[in-house]
């Protein structure tokens, strides 16, 4: 093992799989600078200017230029480096790459394309640069969706992303950028569609996504001195998602909290909420608590942000309410 | 409406090889006896969903795909199935999935809008205007990419030169040099919306201009001058130079869908529509050059008619997909 940073995990990843499959190419804005998140770092100097493409600012082209790739024996990954730029780039993503597997059945080996962004804010990045949208193509049969949480995942579900026949949109987190984390030294994969159990506890559970969970075992801690004894376990695959460790914990703890930065309303934790009072409601002692962002923009002011994005004490007071103390 | 009023069979002097007059007129005669018939149940009520025809644009379609290889493609839009019979979709399957059958190319998952066939190097069509226009784009990435020295062809309508994705596209394409032909038919009409209302300009290729690759506008209903200008661009893009925007202006004969009153049109404008019909145009020029005789034209019409009832009848044979169906494949299955 060696502990390094999230993003290293992230240009690790594109590294070895770039070495691995002359196939697999990156397509982005400023990919061989690096980009500003240092996802591509050092890239370009190993495999050269024909496989690490820079971009003109062309989003919606872009991914729809690598979706015609990948129907013609290229998997490529585009780097749009800021989520909330996918709203101009929908009518590829939603229309022809998540259907054209399904709509021209048999014509071709798969969609093998990986659409990278970072979502979330905790950087200052404002209303337009902090979102997570990752309900809407979690919402669009025909798209999975990662979300790591730590380096291990990041470099694992990447490699396992690149390697998928489908189209996956792999999903880091802007806060996680420079923390670090350990990572086995030699070839390793994530497989996608895989939960995981970040931390074992009998009280209740945590379900957390990319920068939440760090912040659900800050709160575990916390707790851990009430007397309060936290599971979290975090999904990794938003789409397809492993219900069934979710629905083990729950059936073990009987409390559920569901805590992710994106907002509220409509988004993955009112899913899994339902899911489990459909398959475990028996089981439940107390009513699932849901965490997420209230329906309202992004500011960029750091107490107007703080006061927007959910963090640890959010999951704290909800553990504490749903184990009634 | 065409911008250019036909030619004079004297104009049209050919140097292409009987076997490719042979090829295009049969394949004409295709589109056209495949698009009669179908538009024909379509009113009789025996199809589902919508219909868009082709009527009339013909020339285009067999113009251009004349000059492509079994494993070059072809991406199209939404009036897409003349592109893909002379591309060389066998017409049995196409029909079936037209019908929604379940020996469909698709499996009646896509119908009449949304079909592909990548045995015959067809990419697709997309039900979103403009939407296939980067994803042809991307195959002709992938093709120099790889080496493959395969050409894309990506048919479009002149409206959807308005959308934000040819811009992108052909900016891409010209900047990476991609072996790909962007053909532009334009019938005069964005539904029920004239070029005029829509645009500033006259010749939609002068756009092409803006990107720093090579526009023409031409008669799209001469088959021969079609042929011409479609192999200038084709084998410009064979050469490694880079994407052409070839403006082909044809007529529509039949309006956006099969059904549509027109109210929206002159009459004489659908007269001169009949006066432009590609077919006739090119069989006096085939008979007063004396490639073929009446009878040789009338032998291969008749050839022609038998494979079209063919398709028909397979088509109609083929039962109804199974309704489990619906709930495979969304994904593919395996990694790499
Ligand atoms: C993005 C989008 N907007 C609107 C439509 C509805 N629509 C379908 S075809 C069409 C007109 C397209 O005109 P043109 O591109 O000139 O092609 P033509 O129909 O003349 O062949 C419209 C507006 C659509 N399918 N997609």
């Amino acid at each position: 093992m060696k502990s390094i940073r999230y993003h290293k995990a992230i240009t690790e990843a594109l590294a070895e799989e770039l070495e691995r499959d002359s196939r697999v190419l990156i397509l982005g804005e400023d990919v061989g600078m690096g980009t500003a998140f240092a996802s591509t770092r050092g890239l370009v100097e190993r495999f050269g200017t024909d496989r690490i493409i820079d971009t003109p600012i062309s989003e919606s082209g872009i991914v729809g230029l690598a979706v015609g790739a990948a129907l013609n024996g290229l998997r490529p990954i585009v780097e749009l480096t800021i989520m909330d730029f996918v709203t101009v780039c929908m009518d590829p993503l939603v229309n022809h790459m998540a259907k054209l597997q399904y709509m021209f059945p048999g014509q071709h080996q798969g969609v093998p394309l990986v659409i990278m962004a970072s979502c979330g804010g905790r950087v200052g990045a404002g209303p337009q640069h902090s979102q997570s949208l990752e309900a809407w193509f979690a919402h669009t049969p025909g798209i999975k969706v990662v979300m790591p949480s730590t380096s291990y995942d990041a470099k694992g579900l990447l490699k396992a992303a690149v390697r998928d026949n489908n189209p996956v949109m792999y999903l880091y987190h802007k806060g996680l950028l420079r923390a670090p984390g350990e990572v086995p030294e030699g070839e390793y994969t994530v497989p996608l569609g895989v939960a995981e159990t970040k931390r074992a506890g009998k009280d209740v559970t945590v379900v957390a996504t990319a920068e939440m969970v760090s912040q659900a075992l800050t709160a575990a801690q916390d707790l851990e001195k009430a007397g309060i004894d936290v599971e979290v376990v975090d999904p990794r695959t938003i789409y397809p998602l492993d219900i069934e460790p979710i629905i083990a914990s729950v059936k073990k703890t009987s409390r559920l909290v569901v805590a992710h930065e994106a907002v509220r309303f409509c988004g993955l934790g009112a899913e899994i909420a339902a899911t489990v009072t459909e398959m475990a409601f028996d089981y439940l002692d107390a009513p699932v608590k849901r965490i997420g962002a209230p329906s309202v923009p992004i500011p960029f002011a750091p107490s107007l942000e703080n006061a927007v994005l959910p963090g640890a004490r959010d999951i704290v007071q909800a553990c504490r309410e749903v184990c009634g103390c | 409406m065409a911008k250019t009023e036909p030619q004079s069979s004297e104009d049209l002097q050919s140097d292409v090889a009987t076997e490719t007059l042979d090829w295009m007129f049969r394949m004409l005669v295709l589109l056209r006896r495949m698009e009669e018939r179908t538009v024909e149940m379509f009113l009789s009520g025996k199809l589902p969903g919508w219909l868009h025809s082709y009527l009339g644009q013909e020339a285009i379609a067999v113009g251009v795909c004349a000059h492509l290889n079994e494993d070059d493609f072809v991406a199209s839009t939404h009036r897409c199935r003349g592109h893909f019979l002379a591309k060389g979709m066998a017409p049995g399957p196409l029909m079936a999935e037209v019908m929604g059958k379940r020996d469909g190319i698709c499996g009646g998952r896509g119908g009449e809008m949304h079909m592909a066939d990548w045995s015959k190097g067809v990419i697709g069509s997309s039900g979103v205007v403009a939407g296939g226009l980067s994803l042809a784009t991307g195959v002709a990435f992938a093709s120099r990419y790889r080496k493959t020295g395969q050409v894309v062809v990506a048919f479009l309508g002149e409206s959807a030169t308005n959308q934000g994705a040819f811009h992108e596209s052909l900016n891409l394409a010209a900047v990476w040099d991609l072996p790909i032909l962007y053909v532009c038919e334009n019938n005069g009409y964005g539904v029920s919306v004239p070029q005029r209302k829509a645009m500033k300009i006259g010749d939609v290729s002068v756009r092409a201009a803006s990107y720093g690759m090579p526009g023409e506008t031409i008669d799209g209903d001469d088959v021969i001058a079609v042929h011409r200008a479609a192999g200038r661009a084709v084998a410009r893009a064979r050469r490694g130079e880079g994407p052409t925007l070839l403006e082909c202006c044809t007529h529509r004969w039949l309006g956006h869908f099969v059904g549509d009153p027109q109210a929206y049109r002159p009459k004489d404008e659908l007269e001169a529509c009949k006066r432009s019909d590609p077919i006739p145009r090119f069989e006096d020029y085939l008979l007063m050059e004396k490639v073929f005789t009446p009878a040789e034209l009338e032998k291969v019409k008749a050839e022609v008619e038998r494979q079209v009832t063919a398709a028909f009848e397979f088509a109609t044979a083929s039962p109804a997909p199974d309704p489990a169906d619906a709930l495979r494949g969304v994904f593919t299955e395996g990694t790499e």
